[in-house]
Formats: C-alpha cells, structure tokens, sequence
C-alpha cells in the first residue's frame, strides 16, 4: 500500500500498538531504564560523597574509620546492583516485549494462512509468506529494543531542558535550536531511508521465494543440470538486495554521527554566544557552563532517541506488509448445518459451474446425482475438468453456480468442519506431514493402532509401514520423502479410510501404485470402504458412497456408474458397459491399452 | 524404489554448530574475502572516530573550565576561539570519520554476505538428492536468509568496534599504570571475576543462541508446511491442529529468544557491577596508599575518574561480544551448509564430454544402498546398447527407480560403475551429462511462472514456435490449444493451477525440448489419461529413434512397445528380452503381465 504519512508518526503508530498490548512489561522495562539512568547520576553523587567523607578526611588526619570504608563499598556496590537490576530489567524487559509482539504476529499471521482461501494462496508464494512471518514481523517490533531506552531518557532530557530554561532563557533558547535541528535530520534520514527499506524488505520477501521454490524443485534443476541457472535467479535478487542495503547503510551511516555531532554543535555555539552575553554583562559564567553542560547531558538521551528513529523505516514497511496479511479477506464463510445421517450419504451435484479465470471455464452445467452406497467413476480425459470437480466437491473453493449438496444441505451451509466430518478425499498427489506414520494417518483424531492398521490393510499399506523402523512411530521426512509416490498416496488412502467417510472421494489415488498391489486395494475397497469389518455408521448397514476419478478399467470396474467428462461438461452417464457400447470416445479413452499402434489414425 | 527411514542419520546437512567462535569468523572471511577489502582503512577510521568521541567531550570540558572563568574571572576568549575551532574540528572529523567507517562496514558486509548466500545456495543445489530430501525446507531457506541477514548487524556494529573496544581498554590501561601501578591492579582484580565470567557466558550464549537459529528453522519449517499442503489441511479440516503445531513452534522459538536475552542482559549487567567494585577499591586501596604516602588525595580522585575511562568500553566489549554470539550462531550455520560435502563431485573442465548421438549404457557389477540400509541392487550387470528403447519393470520395492537415480547420477554406486558411451559417469563433466541425459520423474516439479517459462527450463531458447511444435510432436498440440492463455497460462506455485496429469505433460515437454540423447521415463505419464498416454507413447517411439531410452513403467502397455524388457525382482535382474518372449516364459514377468491384463480385460 502506498504512504504519504511520515514514516516518523507511523512508527510511533506501530509502537503504540505493542504499548497497549503489553502494558506492564514495557512499565516495568520502563521503569528499569530510569532506574538505570538515575542510579548513574546516582554513581557521580556517591563518588562526591566518597570524596567528601572518607577520601578527603582520610588524608587530612591520616586515619579513617572502618564504618566509613564500609559505607563507600556499600554505596558504591548498593548502586551498582540496583543499577544492574535497572539493566536486566531494561533489557530483559524490551527483549521478553519484543518476542512477545513478535509471537502474537507469527500466530495472527499462520491463523490467516489457515483461514485464507485456496485463491489466494495461490497468488502468494509459499517463500514470501515465509517472509511475511519471519523476516517481516521481526522489522516490524524491531524498534521494541531501544524504545525502553528512549523513553528512560526522554525524563533524563526533560529534566536537563527545564534546567536550562531557569539558568538563561536566551540561551537555552538557542541551545535548544538542537532539537529542531535533530528533527529536520530525522526527516530527510526518514525520507532518504524508507523507500529503500520497503525495497529491502520487498526483496527479502522475493530472495526467500526464489530459494523456497528453487529447493523445492531441486530435483528438477538437478536433473536438467540448471544449477547455474537457479544460482543466477538467486544471485540477481541476493545483488540487488546487497545494493539496496548498501544504500541504506549509507544513510544510516550518516544519520547516526549527525545525530551525535548536533548537541556538541549546539554546546560550541551556546559558548559562543555565551561569552558574548557575558562580556557585555548579560549573564554570568556559571549560566552558561550550567548550560552547556545540561546540553551535552542531552546528547545522549538524543542518540537513543536515534537509534529507536533509525528502526522506524523497517519497522513501518515491517508492519504494513504484515497488516496486509492480516487485512487480506475472502476467508470462507460456513454455516451452521450439520450432517447428522449415517451410513453413505447422497451426493448431488446441481448446475454446477467453475472458471479459475473468468475467460476459462473449467466445468459448466455439471448436474448428477448419487445415491447413498453407490459408488460412482468419473472418467474423462486429462484436464477435462475431473480434479476441479473433486475439489469443488471437498470446498476447497465455491463454485460460480450451481450446487453441491450432500444429503440435502449445500456445502457452503454446513458448519466449519462439518463436511470432513463426512467426506473424504484422497488428492491426486499425496501429501504427507513431516510426522509419524500414525499422526500423519489420524491427523491427531483418536483412533486405536487397530483402526490404524486396518486401514492400513485395506490401502495395502500395512506390509510396509510394519516394516519401517517404529512402524507406525516411523518419521516420515518433510512431505514424505523418504517413502515412493507408490508408498505415498497408500498413506494418504489409508488417512481417508480410517475416518470412514460416509462419502469417499479418490482422484486417480492410485496412479502410483503398481496394477498387482492397486487389484488388491480394489479388492478390498469394494469389500467395504473402512477396512471393509467394521462400521460405526449407525449399523444401518449403508456401505460409503464412493467417488473415483479412474483412467483405468480396474478401477472403472468397481463403479455402479460412470459419469463421462469432456471440456468441463457432463457428455454421457450410464453403466461402463452401456458407455463402452454407445460411446466411441468413451472407448477411445479407456481402451486406449488395449489398442495397438496400427490403430493410430492421426 | 523406496528409501528407508533408517538412513535419515547420514545424509543431513551439517549444523555448522561445533566449530568454534574464532574458526566460524575465519572460515566466514574465508567464503566472503570481500570481508577482508580495506579493512586496514576501516580499522584506521574507526580508531579515528573513537578518540574523536574521547577528545570532544574533554575539549568542551577544558573549555568550559579553563576558558569561560580566565584567570581574571573573566572569560579568555582567545583561549576559548582556540579551544572552540580545535573542538569543532574534531566534531567535524569524527563525523566524517564514522560516517566512513559505517558506510565502508556497510557495503563490505553486504557484498561479502551476498556472496555467502549464493555460495551457500548453489551449495544446496549440490547436495545429493537424498540430503536434499531428508532436509526440512523451511529450515534451508532460513539459512540462506535470515541467518545471514544476522551476520550483518555483526559486521556492521561488531567487529572492528569490539576491536576498537579492546584497544580502548589497553589505553586506559597504560594511563591508570601511569598514576598507579597499585590502584591499576586494584581495577583489574575487580574486573577479573567479569573477564573469567565471559568465557562461561559466552559458551552459554552460544548454546542459546544455537538454539534460537534452530528454532527459526523449525519455525519456518511448520510455517510452510501446511501452506503447501493447503488443500490436504482444508479438505481434512484440521486446522486447527495445525495451529497448534505452528504455535508451539513460535512458542519454542519465542522461549529461546527470550532465554538468550536473559543471558545477554545478565551478562552485560555485570559489566556494571564490576565497575561500581572498582570505584569502591580504588578509593577504599586509595586510602590505604595514601596512609602509605605512595599516593595524593588528587590522585586518587583523579583515578576514580580513569575508572570510568576504564569501564566504557569494556561495557561495549561485553556487549558486542554477547550480541555477536547471535551473529556467530547464525553465521555457522550457513557455513555448516558449504561445509556437508557434495558427495557427487563434478569433475570440471577436468572431465569427459559427452559424444553426441545415441548413448550406449552399462552398468558394471553394480551395488547400491541407501546410506546406513540393506543393499537395493546388488551386483547388477547390464548392457544397453544405443539407441534401444528398454522398459524396466518390476513389483514395487524392486529397485526400479534407483536403477533410474545411478543412471542419471543423482546418486553414485557404492560398488562397481555406471557407464556411458564406455564413461564412467562420475568421469563425465556434469554439464555434458545434464546436456545429454534427461529424467522426467512421476511428480514434474513446475515453477510458479508461465507453461513457456517452464517447458524453456529444458531449453532456455526456445522460441515459441519451437514449443508449440514440441508440443504438436508430442501430440499436445489441442491440450495446449485447449488452454484459455496458452503458453502464457500461469501454471500456480508447484504447478498447483494445473492437474497432476498436466504437470506431466508440461514436464516431458520440458525434456523433449532438452533433446537428450538418452531418456528416462520414471513412471512419467502415470497420471495422464489412456488414451493421452498411448498417444504420447507412440510420440516419444518415433522421437526416440536414434536415441535410447529407459522406461520405468507399471503399466505394461509400455512394457509392450518396447525393444526389450528388464524385469528386475529384489534388486537383481531376473529377465531380459523382448515382451513377447517375456511373455511365454514361466517367470516374474508372465505374472506380472497376467495381472495387468486381468485389469484391463473388462
């Protein structure tokens, strides 16, 4: 989003919002800041004191009493420890506010990337949100550390001002010129500063992109030898980040010394003037050295003040970008419908009509109907719109129009969580957690191993899992790497299987799996969905209602009926036997295995 | 075909975490020699800038003492024109002085760290497949982001300041011995506790720290896991549960970030401590002396105001020191990265280029085993002669898709050699094996660009023309037509826009423009339709003429129209020949085509 604000209010803006939430822990590093800060005036006073009453006495009369020795190793270690508990409490504090903003951003942000719908994950690469969670929230509460500080000294500043107001009007007048000469500084550091950190951050975000998408498809850049390719995609951003930050360091590399020379500055002119005013009688020497020297006790409240300003830049681009993330909308709205059936439910599919992009349409007047129990094949060429469909059907997005309805009730009137308490579907390509065998096939419900393993059985799974290390305690790697796509999508079966579904879904779910081993879990699928023994679906004895996404005929086979699709839209419905005979396309399609290449008309 | 859990252990990138502080700034210049460049310029600056911040404040002080109330009890004004240009110069110079050591800092460090960064990327890219696939994502791209990005701050504020922080003390040093050698010792022992204190606090800190960079890692990793398996997260409706995970890794993280910063807060608290000790002894030890007549109250007074001398920097070496430790933590681990051999060692210009023209294969007593299992293949012999199209097939588990890995070698033998054109492939200069070899594995990765951009990845100049007229030899040409934007069709992050069964057409696309002299197929059309399949295959025999291939199949249609079959069983090669003398034999293969054929025959 474009700013025309100053980066200077935003970022009070953004601090405000960490003040609120967390109250106490910034008073309390507060708090220790100023502890600190008095505690070292404190040191001047008690070095004065020391000097005073032992050191001074002591060498006068040559003797000194134990209890005085005694009391300047108190005083002395006494501030020392309060002013250590100032430190910890100034430091701690700022770090435990920091990383408690920090953690309540990461949780508002993942809670988004969880509610935001499939669309718009897609237009958000995986890296960048990365980067929105990590490297931005960290910008954004950046200025947490040294704000403690600052504020500590703002009271060490104001103190040191009214001072230099009661000693002489004029020339605090001119000794305060520093202030706005600090925040002219500011301005042009801000103005300078911002856009290159929101380039910064911007790249950050792209640099996180490339090296997210380039490891996940490491194999394809391996196998194709684009190494050097991949590095030079990287290398352009990582350079033009390194520029930008160049850039910025630049200007921070000016602002910070500037901010330092001013008040020294303003001390050579307050003398200067000062002189003069006493020369001609208008003031008198102690004034002006009370004055210069207030001056350059502001000079350290002033560098605090800009190491906090220096972080506002990042800070704002930080937080705006998160604000983004937060503010995106188009999560789905559920109703408040329940599936309260049992046994297999009634699938319906009404009008139905889907365009990714409005000039493509990908299903259009899709309309079928399957009833509890039966099982039905979707069958139609690739991208003739069947995996669209299956994701429609799981709402994993909402149609343009048209319906779906299980047992009645449209899928955007059932309550969050409803559906796959019902449904299940296996996608095309697995997915598995980096996670147990178990967790990764309960997905945290609470199933007993025998389910586990049942459903293992039913998907075929069960020889192999019993024979990795800690079977169903056996890690699978990130996304499950260290098992075959065979061995993968008969993880991920068995993960629909032990919900036992009342409507299944499987996307050609077993295209990776060899004809021997899918024969067997075809076998086992028509001997009942679930493990094909038990059923806890209300003892009405209703097999699931099964949905399979086929190419081949084994598969097809086990349907009750085929719905044939071509360019999104539903050309012929009926038995396979029917299909087969009226259907030369449909034949076409399934027999294409059994047609030798002298067939070949093209 | 499958790689077991069991070999995790051995194929991990290094943590980087056991080399030293000192070693992990050495091997940092090491990777980074841009590090290096003018830092002799830098580190004059630098002291520059640190008397210039010691001088100015005394050069007021005298000024105000000295000058302002003249021996006359009216202002020297001579004295004080002097003193004020010699202070304004000094402001003058320090400020420039810093501001050129920042910048120069500045723009040393981020070409340095950018250098890391792509050094450390390409690094991941050079890993073997089974390191790459063990790694958790997340976890990579953090350390080619955000630990780097820590390194920076350490270049920047760190290093040369801790150096001019050490130098600060032996000064201070040198001039305390001057007045005192007794009161010098006095300091010193005070400090000693806070010194000794160090070494066990930085190994603290650099546990804590370790672990804050790790948990980054792991917090990314959580992060992104469910945002690439959106669609399993939403249709499973677990997202809850998925929070949790994601929570308790932000938790994990927040809770180490806040232990190290208690640490660090700890430790530089202390730096106070020893200074208020050090007042107190040096008065208390002051007395004493001057009972002694070895020492003036002047003196002693005048010492307790070196003490603070003293303390200043050793507070900024103290914290420089805690605060690198984050530097350091994140700075190994990205040379952890450079430091995991890539086991698959390219020859370079060193090795053999690739002649052109069919490919003749052999494997010569092969064996080969994941790291840490049982033996996959175990002395596998075989001769492929060029230009023969040959089909592996074999149950699941068989090793048919090592077979393809030592083949294009993404993984070398642990015994015997792979042998192309009579080359040993771990002779042949990567580059030319790339060129001439190509996999298309099951799951064509795609990148979140346009179907053009990525059917170019396997030939970066493509023209249009020429891929629409892959495509049309291919028989893709009306799939491509079929798509609203054709080439320009955005295939979505993983190629997620499109079905499994497209991301395949789009991936033999991109091998067919590559032109390899030898192809291998693992498995790559399985999700395509039939009929799409038969068609493809029909394409690529034409295609393949003059070149050899080696087809990875389940479905023996392919089995079929090959020149000869390899039935592997166990890791062993048990038949070879044509399908049709397969077939009448009693064996693996009769079996395994019965089955098939029982599938389709319906």
């Amino acid at each position: 989003m474009p700013r025309r604000t100053s980066t200077t209010r935003d970022g009070f803006a953004v601090l405000a919002v960490a003040i609120r939430r967390e109250p106490w822990i910034f008073t309390v590093s507060t708090i220790g800041s100023v502890l600190f800060g008095a505690l070292t005036v404190a040191d001047a006073w008690v070095l004065g004191w020391s000097t005073q009453h032992a050191v001074l006495p002591a060498f006068d009369t040559g003797e000194v009493s134990a209890g005085v020795l005694w009391a300047v190793l108190g005083l002395f270690v006494g501030v020392a420890i309060l002013r250590a508990v100032g430190i910890v409490a100034r430091r701690l504090g700022a770090g435990v506010m920091q990383y408690r903003m920090q953690a309540h951003y990461r949780r508002a942000v993942t809670r988004q990337y969880l509610t935001l719908p499939m669309e718009w994950h897609q237009k958000h690469p995986t890296g960048e949100l990365l980067s929105n969670a990590n490297s931005d929230v960290e910008a954004a509460w950046g200025p947490i550390a040294p704000l403690p500080m600052a504020v500590g000294t703002v009271v060490m500043m104001v103190i040191a001002v009214v001072q230099m107001l009661l000693a002489d009007l004029v020339l605090a007048m001119v000794g305060l010129l520093v202030f706005p000469a600090v925040i002219v500084a500011n301005l042009a550091y801000q103005r300078a500063a911002s856009p290159l950190m929101t380039r910064a951050q911007q790249l950050r975000a792209e640099l996180s992109e490339v090296a997210h998408e380039s490891f996940d498809g490491a194999m394809v850049v391996k196998t194709l030898g684009r190494e050097s390719e991949e590095t030079e995609r990287f290398a352009a951003k990582a350079h033009e980040l390194r520029d930008v930050s160049i850039r910025a360091g630049r200007i921070r590399a000016a602002f910070d010394p500037t901010l330092t020379a001013l008040p020294n500055v303003g001390v050579l002119v307050v003398l200067a003037l000062g002189v003069y005013r006493v020369l001609h009688g208008q003031s008198d020497p102690g004034n002006v050295i009370t004055i210069a020297y207030l001056l350059t006790i502001v000079s350290f409240p002033i560098r605090s003040l800009g190491w906090l300003l220096g972080e506002f830049p990042r800070s704002v681009v930080g937080f705006d970008r998160v604000t983004a993330v937060l503010q995106a909308t188009g999560e789905m709205q559920y109703g408040a419908s329940r599936l309260e059936g049992t046994g297999g439910a009634l699938l319906e599919v009404d009008h139905l009509a889907y365009a990714h992009e409005p000039d493509g349409r990908l299903l259009d007047d899709v309309t079928f109907t399957v009833t509890p129990g039966r099982t039905v094949a979707l069958v139609g060429a690739t991208a003739s719109g069947k995996s669209t469909l299956t994701s429609l059907m799981t709402r994993l997005v909402d149609p343009d129009a048209g319906a779906i309805r299980v047992d009645g009730t449209d899928l955007r009137d059932l309550a969050k969580g409803e559906l796959a308490r019902s449904v299940a579907v296996v996608p095309q390509a697995a997915f598995l957690f980096d996670d147990t065998v178990r967790d990764n096939i309960t997905l945290g419900a609470d199933v007993p191993d025998e389910e586990v393993w049942a459903a293992l059985r039913t998907a075929q799974a069960d020889g192999f899992v019993a024979a990795l290390p800690g079977a169903l305690d056996a890690r699978l790697g990130e996304r499950g790497t260290s098992l075959s796509g065979g061995q993968r999508q008969r993880i991920s079966l068995a993960r629909a299987l032990v919900r036992k579904p009342r409507l299944l879904i499987l996307d050609d779910a077993t295209s990776a799996v060899d004809p021997e081993v899918e024969a067997r879990i075809l076998g086992a699928l028509r001997g009942g969905v679930g493990g094909g023994n038990v059923d806890d679906g209300g003892g009405d004895g209703g097999d699931s209602t099964l949905v399979v996404v086929a190419y081949r005929k084994a598969t097809i086979g086990l349907a009750d009926e085929v719905i044939h699709l071509a360019d999104g839209e539903v050309v012929d419905r009926g038995s396979h036997v029917e299909l087969l005979d009226r259907s030369p396309a449909y034949a076409d399609l399934v027999n294409a295995y059994e047609q030798q290449p002298a067939g070949e008309a093209e | 075909m499958s790689t077991t859990a069991a070999t995790r252990e051995s194929t991990t990138v290094d943590t980087g975490e056991q080399i030293p502080a000192l070693e992990t700034i050495r091997r940092g210049v090491a990777v980074s020699p841009e590090l290096r460049e003018g830092l002799v310029g830098t580190f004059l600056l630098a002291v520059l800038a640190t008397i210039g911040q010691v001088v100015i404040p005394i050069a007021v002080q005298q000024t105000l003492d000295r000058g302002l109330s003249g021996p006359g009890g009216e202002p020297d004004v001579r004295f004080m024109v002097e003193m004020g240009l010699m202070a304004f110069a000094a402001i003058v110079v320090t400020g420039v002085a810093s501001y050129l050591m920042t910048s120069r800092l500045f723009t040393t460090a981020e070409r340095g760290l950018a250098t890391l960064r792509i050094k450390a990327f390409r690094h991941v890219h050079d890993l073997p497949v089974l390191t790459q696939n063990t790694e958790r994502r997340g976890a990579l791209v953090s350390r080619v982001t955000s630990d780097v990005d820590q390194v920076s701050q350490f270049l920047v504020f760190g290093g040369i300041l801790f150096v001019v922080s050490v130098l600060q003390i032996g000064v201070a040093t040198v001039i305390m011995l001057f007045y005192s050698w007794q009161l010098t010792l006095v300091v010193w022992i005070c400090f000693l506790p806070l010194f000794l204190s160090l070494r066990f606090f930085q190994r603290r800190l650099s546990d804590a720290y370790a672990t804050v960079r790790r948990q980054v890692g792991i917090m990314l990793s959580a992060i992104s896991e469910p945002v690439v398996g959106a669609a399993v997260v939403r249709s499973y409706a677990v997202e809850e549960r998925t929070q949790k995970r994601i929570d308790a890794a932000i938790a994990a993280h927040q809770q180490a970030s806040t232990r190290a910063q208690g640490f660090t807060a700890f430790s530089f608290s202390l730096g106070g401590l020893s200074g208020g000790l050090a007042n107190a002894g040096v008065l208390i030890f002051g007395i004493w002396l001057g009972f002694a007549d070895q020492i003036t109250a002047g003196e002693v007074i005048a010492f307790a105001f070196l003490v603070s001398l003293f303390v200043m920097p050793v507070q900024m070496g103290t914290q420089i020191l805690t605060e690198a430790q984050n530097a350091i933590a994140g700075w190994r681990r990205v040379i952890g990265i450079l430091e995991t051999p890539a086991d698959l060692v390219d020859p370079g210009a060193d090795g053999q280029v690739l002649p052109r023209g069919p490919i003749d294969v052999e494997f010569r007593d092969v064996t080969y085993s994941y790291p840490g299992g049982p033996d996959v293949l175990h002395d596998l012999d075989m001769h492929i002669s060029s230009g023969t199209r040959v089909a592996i097939v074999g149950e699941t588990g068989s090793g048919k898709s090592t077979f393809a890995k030592l083949l294009t070698r993404l993984m070398d033998p642990r015994l015997g050699a792979v042998l192309l054109d009579g080359i040993d492939v771990r002779d042949i200069r990567q580059s030319s094996l790339r060129r001439s070899v190509v996999l298309v594995p099951q799951e064509g990765f795609l990148f979140d660009d346009t179907l053009r951009a990525n059917a170019r990845y396997g030939r970066l100049d493509a023209s249009d023309e020429e891929i629409l007229e892959s495509a049309m030899q291919l028989g893709l040409a009306d799939w491509v037509d079929g798509l609203p934007r054709g080439l320009d069709t955005r295939v979505g992050q993983r190629g997620e826009s499109l079905s499994a069964g497209e991301r395949q057409l789009v991936a033999l696309l991109r091998a067919h423009l590559a032109d390899p002299d030898l192809l291998v197929l693992d498995e790559a059309t399985s999700a395509v339709d039939p009929n799409l399949e038969m068609r493809i295959g029909r394409a690529l025999e034409r295609l393949m003429h003059g070149r050899t291939s080696v087809t990875i199949a389940h479905r023996l249609s392919t089995a079929e129209n090959a020149d000869e079959v390899v039935v592997v069983d166990r890791g062993r090669i048990v038949q070879r020949g044509p399908h049709a003398e397969l077939v009448a034999q009693d064996g693996v293969y009769a079996g395994l085509h019965a089955s098939w054929v029982a599938q389709q025959g319906r």
